[in-house]
């Protein structure tokens, strides 16, 4: 084996260390667990510099380029002050679940990791990997729950509130166009699905690709969803009462989520690690870093949805659109026996007269509160 | 139709992506002042002063304080103090305006942050050892060769 | 045994919103009443910026107080100058040059587009776009105005340029070309921020609707400003009781139809662009001669009162002064636009979520300088 088959497949030496090893299966969970850290915290770092830089590119500013050459360490800086600021907790909060609520924010957004491909080798291939990441992501609200819970800080309550209702609202669309995926796949596995896409999924199903985009910024509460912590209504909504390495733990946890989700979007819709050349698993990288930058981008341009035309807009708009999408799916699968990459031809108009439709006949309600002034005595 | 004003919006955005950033990168990078920049000292010549105390007089806050005794051999006050603490200034420029013998002046110096109050505290002797920044406020005549700052944009 | 449901009991619960908060605007506070999101009941606080701006006016001599007014309405110190200075010319009859009145024009409307700037700016910024995008890019105008003032008197923000009989100074050599350059670029701007969020599906979802404000309630309460115009009532001291020289400019005032949030902001962009408009004749007309009127330094006053008043940024900005003859005036008392603007906030919020509170208030355009002075 080349130096060159080892760059390409980094599974290869795990394979490797394991034979040198004896091959115990304890061997491959820690190299992996190493390979996972060695991506995820120069990424998290990464992403924290990419967002500022976009957001001061956007505001034509500078952005951060003190620390370091262009500001490449303004991260790592701010991880230094974080850690040296005091951790405070509420007096009457609930103690136990106020410590506990950072870390399991931060748990599943890095679960989802472990079933991402990246090559064919370099994966769990999970048979149920999509099942599996729906589960583990939807985990993190029950974190936020907590945190708001325990802060005894009305904000925060409030927050956390916004929190639960918003992330059940918004999981009934991204499993649905997950479904459509599926169906067209036939398969749950996340290996299976890149191996799948000869064209990429991008083109071949764009109504799901924007819904799955639409309720994943929903599920990450990026601006324009971002209601559970929205800075200007409730202050930092449910990490408010947080502060030091407790409030950068959940901090980290928003963009290990963002992070995997750009993943997730990644593998699904733009074809993983495909195409197959030079190094694989570069490839995924460069698609994830992109997906971000976009992320990014939107949450650098729009304003916040307030709560109510929040709800609507997944219960009104996105799940019937999901419903149609897994309709217009079902009906292609079964006509053609197959998903053939010339659909892409026919999906794109498909999506692009259901969305105009849909959209013109969607309307942000205007709930109108019943109005009961108490009188002033 | 729902999208094309997002749609609109994100396309604005993102040509400012590829824009100058228009900040200043301060200490390195510095723009130019205009000429009648109020900054935050008070140039005082004590040549010119007779003590008259109407910069006192017409100052909002009662920041200078001017003391003189009689000079009788010259025929005219000696200020014996002129005290002004500027942490109290509001650099209004009363003071300059109100002096009928040209002896106040605003200074174009800024960097003037000091850790305690105290230090803001200006004294005859000060005044006299200060760097002298002449700010051209109410004395258009002294910058005419200064550069212009409205030139960058 | 048939076990009885305990009926399910909610209760409404307090929220303070302010006095530090990320958009409150100042030291603004709510105590909120909510029932779960919606606003049940408000209870406006204010006084945590009184500086008793009007007896300590009555401690200095006249010419002194107009660096109190820069104080008032921070964002827009040349239209409180210019109030202030007004009423004392009215009381002394003073006749201004010519020339000071177009610079003072010029003054008064760049400061309306740099009050307007930022009203709009952090409105957008409370209505959640959370990086602060909007909000520099108005900065990024506002900068070149505040460049021009600070050419012009040395300043920034408070200003003290808006004398008694004139203009502290002339208008420096160089003003008029980069006046002219910005009265070219900034129309440019102004459309282009239209397109960024005039249709902007969120921003017409969070404003239309909300927060409206009946023209005839608005007269009641005597909101003045964009704010009332929001509400259809086409009412602005420039053209209804015209001062300095407004009487000989031409502009629209523009109105809204529905009082609501989105009105008041499209309002304030629309009277951005009647500025320009304004700024340009008064600059083509500008006329040479003296800029001022020379006031001693010991001015006093007559014995007597006044009442002068203005379209300032935010609405009607008077000033009430008494004199009894001596230096500094006997009683001097300010129409605060913001703090009479701020009457109607209750019945707006009732009844609407607690986002909305927020965008209300942003748009009603409060300066807490101003509001407890």
């Amino acid at each position: 084996m080349s130096f060159w088959d080892y760059i390409k497949d980094l599974s290869n030496i795990a394979r490797r260390v394991a034979e040198w090893t004896g091959g115990e299966w304890w061997v491959y969970g820690l190299l992996g667990l190493l390979a996972l850290l060695l991506f995820l915290v120069p990424s998290l770092l990464a992403l924290i510099w990419i967002e500022r830089k976009v957001f001061g590119r956007l505001q034509v500013r500078y952005g951060p380029n003190r620390a370091g050459p262009f500001g490449l360490l303004q991260p790592v800086a701010d991880a230094i002050k974080v850690m040296t600021k005091e951790d405070v907790a509420p007096a009457r909060g609930d103690r136990l679940l106020f410590r506990l609520a950072p870390a399991l924010a931060f748990m599943p957004a890095m679960a989802i990791f472990a079933a991402i491909p990246f090559t064919r080798n370099m994966a769990v291939n999970l048979d149920i990997g999509v099942l599996y990441i729906i589960a583990v992501g939807s985990l993190g609200v029950i974190a936020v729950f907590m945190a708001g819970w325990a802060s005894n800080n009305k904000y925060s309550l409030l927050g956390a509130m916004r929190a639960v209702a918003q992330t059940v609202s918004y999981e009934l669309p991204l499993v649905l166009s997950v479904l459509a995926i599926v169906l067209a796949t036939g398969s749950l596995s996340l290996v299976k699905i890149v191996e799948y896409q000869t064209v990429p999924l991008l083109l071949l199903q764009p109504l799901t690709f924007f819904i799955f985009v639409v309720a994943a910024l929903a599920e990450l509460n990026r601006t324009p969803f971002d209601i559970m912590e929205a800075d200007s209504e409730i202050v930092a909504g449910y990490h408010t009462e947080y502060s030091g390495m407790s409030f950068s733990l959940f901090y980290l946890a928003e963009y290990t989520h963002a992070l995997a989700v750009s993943a997730l979007i990644a593998t699904m819709f733009l074809g993983g690690w495909k195409p197959d050349v030079g190094i694989p698993w570069l490839w995924l990288i460069v698609k994830i870093y992109l997906v971000f930058l976009v992320f990014s981008w939107i949450r650098g341009t729009l304003p916040r949805l307030r709560v109510d035309q929040l709800m609507g807009f997944a219960w009104k708009f996105l799940f019937p659109l999901a419903l149609i999408n897994i309709l217009i799916v079902a009906i292609e699968v079964q006509a053609l026996e197959g998903f053939p990459g010339w659909l892409a031809l026919v999906n794109i108009p498909v999506a692009a007269i259901i969305l105009i439709g849909m959209a013109r006949l969607f309307r942000f309600g205007r709930v109108t509160a019943p109005a009961r002034a108490p009188e002033r005595g | 139709m729902i999208g094309a004003g997002i749609v609109k919006g994100m396309a604005v955005t993102l040509r400012h992506l590829l824009r100058r950033p228009f900040t200043v990168q301060y200490p390195e990078e510095r723009l130019p002042l205009p000429e009648r920049f109020r900054g935050n000292e008070l140039i005082w010549l004590v040549e010119k002063c007779t003590g008259c105390n109407t910069c006192a007089k017409a100052c909002p806050h009662g920041v200078i304080q001017v003391e003189t005794s009689a000079k009788l051999d010259e025929n005219r006050y000696f200020v014996e103090k002129f005290e002004a603490d500027m942490g109290l200034c509001i650099f209004c420029g009363l003071c300059v305006e109100a002096c009928p013998f040209e002896a106040l002046y605003l200074s174009r110096e800024f960097e003037k942050a000091t850790y305690r109050h105290e230090d803001m505290f200006r004294r005859r002797d000060d005044f006299i050892n200060a760097q002298k920044n002449f700010s051209g406020y109410f004395y258009p005549y002294l910058d005419k060769e200064r550069p212009k700052r409205l030139e960058g944009w | 045994m048939k076990e009885e449901a305990a009926p399910i009991k909610t209760e409404t619960f307090m929220v303070n919103m302010g006095p530090q908060h990320p958009s409150t605007h100042g030291v603004f506070r709510m105590r909120l009443s909510l029932d779960g999101e919606v606003v049940v009941d408000v209870e406006p606080i204010f006084g945590y910026l009184h500086r008793g701006v009007e007896k300590l006016a009555e401690g200095r001599t006249w010419v002194q107080d107009v660096t109190l007014t820069d104080r008032l309405d921070y964002l827009a110190s040349m239209s409180n100058n210019l109030a202030y200075v007004l009423a004392v010319e009215k009381l002394a009859g003073i006749a201004v040059p010519e020339r000071a009145e177009h610079i003072r024009v010029i003054m008064a409307e760049l400061s309306r587009i740099a009050s307007h700037l930022m009203a709009v700016g952090s409105f957008l910024n409370d209505m959640g776009a959370a990086t602060f995008t909007p909000l520099i890019y108005m900065f990024q105008e506002r900068e070149k105005i505040l460049d021009l003032f600070e050419m012009t008197c040395g300043q920034r923000m408070t200003f003290n340029y808006i004398r008694i009989g004139g203009v502290s100074c002339d208008l420096p050599e160089g003003f008029i070309p980069a006046l002219t350059r910005f009265l070219g670029e900034m129309p440019r701007f102004i459309d282009e921020y239209d397109t960024y969020l005039e249709d902007n599906e969120i921003l017409l979802a969070r404003c239309v609707g909300v927060g409206v404000l009946p023209p005839d309630k608005a007269i009641n309460a005597s909101v003045s400003g964009p704010s009332l115009r929001g509400s259809g009532v086409r009412w602005d001291l420039r053209q209804a009781d015209p001062y300095s020289i407004y009487d000989r400019l031409k502009f629209d005032i523009p109105t809204g139809k529905n009082g609501d949030v989105y009105d008041r902001y499209r309002v304030r962009m629309e009277e951005m662009r009647q500025s320009l408009r304004i700024l340009g004749q008064s600059v083509r007309d500008l006329p040479g001669g003296d800029y001022r009127t020379k006031v001693p330094v010991t001015f006093r006053a007559p014995a007597g009162e006044a009442y002068a008043h203005l379209e300032s940024p935010k609405g009607e900005l008077g000033f009430y002064l008494v004199s009894d003859g001596s230096l500094s005036p006997y009683r001097f008392k300010i129409r605060a636009p913001s703090f009479i603007n701020l009457g109607v906030l209750r019945d707006l919020l009732i009844g609407c979520k607690v986002a909305d509170c927020v965008v209300t208030l942003g748009s009603l355009d409060i300066i807490m300088g101003e509001v407890d002075r």
